[in-house]
């Protein structure tokens, strides 16, 4: 059994690289709704961008899946402490990867994920419309056979890190049905439109991906046509769901740390608020709802190395329950803070905006409950399941 | 017609998840509308880790998945080009 306990050294190791090279920039990467190159090449040089992909392909993940599971998990734990726009980065990254390594073909293996490994090159996933968000399934994109390949067009939104990728895996319609591909950022007719603005996680790097005209050779097919969202791209957003379930104890971890240095240190009515009651409701809800979050996160990657069926809806459930989670861990942190928290002198602001985030990427908390439920139905083995599963 | 233990294990599968008593090897599960994308990638997972196979791209045909036979036909043949 693989205990979260027997990570103690790498996860103060990686808080310690968290904290060191990503921290210090998270400010500034919110105001500047943009991840600095030096960010990146930290990342590059530790090598993060290697994380969940495995070794054969330059990866980490090797001999004991279980344990690379949770270390993975770990380290989307420290990123998102430090910076959730950082962990979003790395997510992405994973979750266009992920499609490769399940369905790519040897060639496509062998020309991309080397690069992605040595993050020498950037992925990002490519599902959302302007008209389509939780229906991956009713993608507008079109793709037409045309020789002996594809032509492609249509419009993606709110495509994280979309500004920044080298490739994108990406989702369209085609006559079989959802279809995916593996797009390279300099395909002719592929333009880049930045979304900035955000309300959080202002390093997103958002983009609008216009499509007009891309021509994409059949080897850039991945998977098979008509398998684009059921097995493709839910490789992509499988990892996307435990990662950021992850990043949202790491952000909620931060909220509470944040929150225990200012009521120690603040006083009224002569003494630290951390000695009020009211307060110490408030910490001890925030410590244990971190707790049971970070523990299912750890149950998931523990089914997730085993390769377990029931992995997909563990890493649902941890999304579900970590991304409401710090949403409420936020909320408490920033009153904890008071008006201080509302002002640039502290990160809460941050954290409070990125906390709302969570529960609307990667599967909105509302499509989930829908999900977890029919499995929850498969289980029970009742007649109610055979209706939610059609 | 496939092993008959694969296509009992993988019947066995597909009633569980559907919450049926059995699911008849030639039952369509497309046709009969049990299944959904979630499905389709939690019987992959299963075949894979139960039996011992590789699922690969050029797998990705709804003939292979659309009844117990076929599953069980599939691995049948993954199991003999690995070996």
């Amino acid at each position: 059994m693989v205990l979260l306990e027997d990570f103690r050294a790498e996860r103060e190791e990686l808080r310690v690289f968290a904290e060191r090279e990503i921290a210090p920039h998270a400010q500034r990467i919110d105001r500047e709704e943009r991840i600095p190159g030096e960010v990146i090449a930290a990342l590059r040089a530790a090598g993060v961008f290697a994380s969940g992909f495995p070794e054969a392909c330059g990866g980490t993940a090797g001999a004991d899946p279980v344990a690379d599971a949770v270390r993975h998990g770990l380290l989307h734990e420290a990123l998102g402490a430090a910076s959730a726009s950082v962990q979003g980065l790395v997510n992405v990254h994973h979750m266009g990867g992920s499609p490769i390594v399940r369905w790519g073909t040897r060639e496509q293996k062998d020309r991309w994920l080397p690069h992605l490994t040595s993050g020498s090159m950037m992925a990002a996933i490519a599902i959302t419309e302007p008209n389509v968000g939780s229906q991956a399934g009713a993608v507008e994109a079109r793709a037409v056979r045309d020789g002996a390949g594809y032509v492609i067009n249509g419009t993606k939104c709110w495509i994280t890190c979309g500004q920044s990728a080298d490739l994108f895996v990406l989702v369209t319609g085609s006559d079989a049905g959802p279809t995916a591909f593996i797009l390279p950022r300099e395909t002719a007719g592929l333009t880049i439109e930045p979304i900035r603005g955000l309300l959080g996680c202002r390093g997103y790097m958002l983009a609008k991906l216009h499509l007009d005209g891309c021509r994409l050779p059949a080897e850039q097919l991945l998977g098979q046509p008509g398998f684009g969202v059921s097995h493709v791209a839910s490789a992509g957003l499988d990892a996307g769901r435990y990662n950021l379930a992850w990043g949202c104890v790491g952000l909620a971890q931060a909220c509470l740390d944040a929150s225990v240095d200012y009521a120690r240190t603040r006083r009224q009515f002569n003494a630290p608020i951390a000695d009020f009651q009211l307060v110490q409701r408030m910490i001890t809800g925030m410590a244990t709802d971190i707790h049971a979050a970070r523990l299912m996160c750890w149950h998931a990657g523990v089914m997730r190395g085993r390769r377990d069926p029931a992995a997909v809806k563990e890493g649902a459930m941890a999304k579900y329950s970590a991304s409401r989670m710090v949403k409420r861990v936020a909320d408490d942190a920033l009153q904890i803070h008071g008006a201080n928290g509302c002002g640039p002198d502290y990160p809460l602001e941050r954290h409070y905006r990125d906390a709302r985030i969570m529960e609307i990427i990667e599967g909105t908390s509302q499509i989930l409950e829908g999900v977890i439920a029919r499995y929850v139905y498969q289980e029970a083995g009742q007649e109610a399941g055979q209706e939610a599963g059609r | 017609m496939a092993d008959i233990s694969a296509i009992t294990i993988i019947g066995d599968f597909m009633a569980r998840s559907f919450g049926r008593d059995a699911v008849p090897v030639d039952e369509d599960i497309f046709e009969s509308g049990f299944t959904n994308s979630l499905f389709a990638m939690q019987l992959v997972d299963f075949v894979e880790r139960r039996f011992g196979v590789q699922v690969d791209a050029e797998d990705l045909q709804i003939d292979n998945f659309r009844t117990v036979a076929r599953v069980a036909a599939l691995v049948e043949r993954k199991a003999v080009r690995a070996a």
